[in-house]
């Protein structure tokens, strides 16, 4: 295992009276894939969203390579080279793939006015995200239409070659696979493939043990709030293990 | 699984795809292209049958008026554009603009500095904005009808309070008559006034990045927050650009009556609303441009133009203008639908 480069300590999220963390900690190494594991309402949203700065987190801390962050917002997570794709994929159906690619940090010009005020490089980013496209290999009907117009699967591989654009460090994903068939999938997780073995260190949450025992260099799993347990390698012989850890029966 | 790379890049043709599917998927977009372009075609469609009825209708004078007369309804439209493509409302840009023209009207008792005057009635519009802005984000109102109702009330009653009682309050600076009420090369110079305003809108919405912003917040407001777009600065400041566009409404119809009055831009919110609805635009945000909003404003102004020359009295004008309404909130509702049923085909051709 190399140095991590994502490391939680002790987090505590609260939502009113839901405490839905309560002293979770983990590290995420660079070109190994970690898969986030436990039952629905376990924390695993939750956990991904406070290290991606949606939320913030009550308790604990989050260190990149080593150092404390405070992330607060997504704009500081994405800053500290964390990109997530979220469980509902925040993506704008009203814009093609290029727009999402860069929505909300998009390539500009002249450097000394304010962000908003500036004027568009579009060409620029659409010849970038054209590259990204490319090197994925994701399949698109056209590049110029709307995100609206496209398939579950396409939708899923914008959202995740949107991060790619960016990824330095951490990508998290959020059940990436769920609403996918088995050829969608299949694509998806080359994706996953494809980000780790350029270096990242890659987060996945999942309920499918295939893709965790295909994927995942190590598992955490969640229940109720509380880290339950680690295996490193998961594979089918403790697959078992993992399934008990996740469901809670001994 | 097979990895060449279909994607057509900037501008290419759909992929070509075999089967009855891809067919039906094709006379959907027909369908859904015929529907965007349909303001325009029965805009043109309009046009022609009112110049073949109506007399009178396509001479330059009468032209020349209608300019003049949707000057202000398409000034406002292109800042309600703005307002709508971020999911919102702007209830009060007829009472803004009223507000507007009484506090020109009280500068021009101070100073006959047209700029001044122009500034006044500018700078009054954009703080009505800024305020249906700031209580919308930060009153965290659940929506901008509520805040823009009650600006339409509070700025109403300012402009009668502070005009003491006149209906109309006489006077403007030459050169605000001049812009609201004169020609050049016999087109009026208020239609010079939108193409600017049209063009500042154009821009903004293709080029800069605060329009792109815009078209984010209204398509998905929550993935925007995640994606790092300032979503609140992005809505108070949208909502002073509809201020703002009311304030050169202000200039243009306080130019052309030489007056200001707390009565001005009634019903302007309807027009204004109607004429993005039927220009094209969706209420559900993030979709249209601004031509919407134009061709909105121009079929509006014909049409009570031609009901004018017909003599249609005003009821039933009004009465007109709220059956398009439907008629394109429905066309709406259709489109989305369509474009509903194009995804779902899209999905099953590219298996
Ligand atoms: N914004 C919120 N406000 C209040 N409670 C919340 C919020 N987000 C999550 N929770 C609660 O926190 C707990 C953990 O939810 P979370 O979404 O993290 O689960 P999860 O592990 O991602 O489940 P799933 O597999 O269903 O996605 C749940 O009890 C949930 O109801
Ligand atoms: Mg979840």
């Amino acid at each position: 295992m190399s140095k991590p480069v994502l490391e939680v300590r002790g987090a505590h999220k609260r939502f009113g009276a839901v405490h839905a963390l309560k002293g979770v900690g983990f590290v995420a190494c660079r070109g190994e894939v970690l898969a986030l594991l436990g039952d629905n309402g376990a924390g695993k949203s939750t956990l991904i969203k406070c290290v991606s700065g949606v939320h913030g987190l009550d308790e604990g801390d989050i260190l990149i390579e080593g150092e404390k962050v405070a992330i607060r917002t997504p704009a500081a997570a994405r800053g500290a080279g964390i990109e997530t794709v979220y469980q509902d994929l925040a993506l704008f159906d009203n814009l093609t793939p290029a727009e999402n690619f860069y929505c909300g940090r998009e390539l500009s010009f002249p450097r000394w006015l304010p962000r908003g005020l500036r004027l568009l490089a579009s060409r620029k980013m659409n010849s970038e995200a054209a590259a990204v496209i490319d090197r994925l290999k994701v399949k698109l009907p056209r590049f110029d239409a709307q995100v609206a117009l496209m398939s579950g699967g396409q939708r899923q591989a914008i959202a995740v070659a949107r991060a790619a654009v960016f990824a330095r460090k951490v990508v998290i994903l959020d059940e990436p696979t769920a609403a996918l068939g088995l050829r969608e999938s299949r694509k998806v997780l080359n994706l996953i493939a494809q980000l780790r073995d350029e270096g990242n260190a890659v987060i996945l949450i999942t309920h499918n043990m295939e893709h965790v025992v295909e994927l995942a260099d190590r598992a955490v799993v969640l229940r109720q709030g509380h880290k339950v347990g680690e295996i490193e390698k998961p594979n089918r012989s403790n697959q078992q293990d993992l399934v008990a850890m996740i469901v809670g029966a001994e | 699984m097979e990895d060449e790379v279909e994607a057509k890049f900037l501008g290419g043709s759909p992929s070509v795809q075999q089967g009855a599917e891809q067919e039906h998927a094709s006379g959907l977009s027909v369908a859904l292209k015929l529907l965007s372009a349909g303001p325009v075609v029965i805009l043109i469609v309009l046009l022609v049958i009112l110049t073949l009825s109506v007399p009178n209708f396509f001479t330059p004078r009468n032209i020349s008026n209608i300019l003049a007369q949707i000057a202000v309804i398409a000034v406002v439209a292109l800042g309600q554009h703005l307002v709508i493509l971020t999911r919102g409302i702007d209830l009060s840009v007829g009472a803004n603009l009223a507000l507007a023209t009484v506090l020109g009207a009280l500068m021009f008792r101070v100073t006959d500095n047209a700029f001044i005057v122009m500034g006044t009635m500018l700078l009054a519009g954009a703080a009505v904005g800024a305020v249906n802005g700031l209580v919308y984000v930060y009153g965290r109102l659940p929506h901008p009808f509520i805040i823009t109702l009650a600006t339409l009330s509070i700025a109403r009653g300012l402009a009668l309070e502070l005009s003491i009682g006149h209906t109309t309050m006489r006077g403007m600076p030459a050169t605000i008559t001049a812009i609201g009420g004169g020609t050049s090369y016999g087109v009026p110079n208020s239609f010079f006034v939108v193409l600017a305003v049209a063009a500042l809108v154009f821009v903004i919405a293709r080029y800069v990045v605060w329009g792109r912003w815009i078209y984010a917040v209204g398509g998905q407001p929550d993935a925007a927050r995640r994606m790092g777009i300032p979503v609140n600065q992005v809505l108070v400041s949208t909502y002073m650009m509809s201020g703002l566009c009311c304030g050169v409404g202000a200039i243009v119809l306080s130019g052309r009556a030489e007056a200001g009055s707390p009565l001005y831009g009634n019903l302007l919110e309807l027009d204004t609303i109607a004429a993005v609805i039927i220009g094209g635009a969706s209420f559900l945000g993030g979709r249209g441009n601004l031509g919407h909003a134009l061709v909105g404003a121009v079929m509006i102004g014909v049409i009570r133009n031609a009901l004018n020359l017909l003599n249609v009295n005003l009821y039933f004008q009004l009465i007109a203008i709220g059956v398009i309404i439907v008629l394109a909130v429905e066309s709406d509702v259709l489109r989305n639908h369509l474009e509903s049923r194009m995804r779902v085909k899209q999905a099953g051709a590219l298996g």
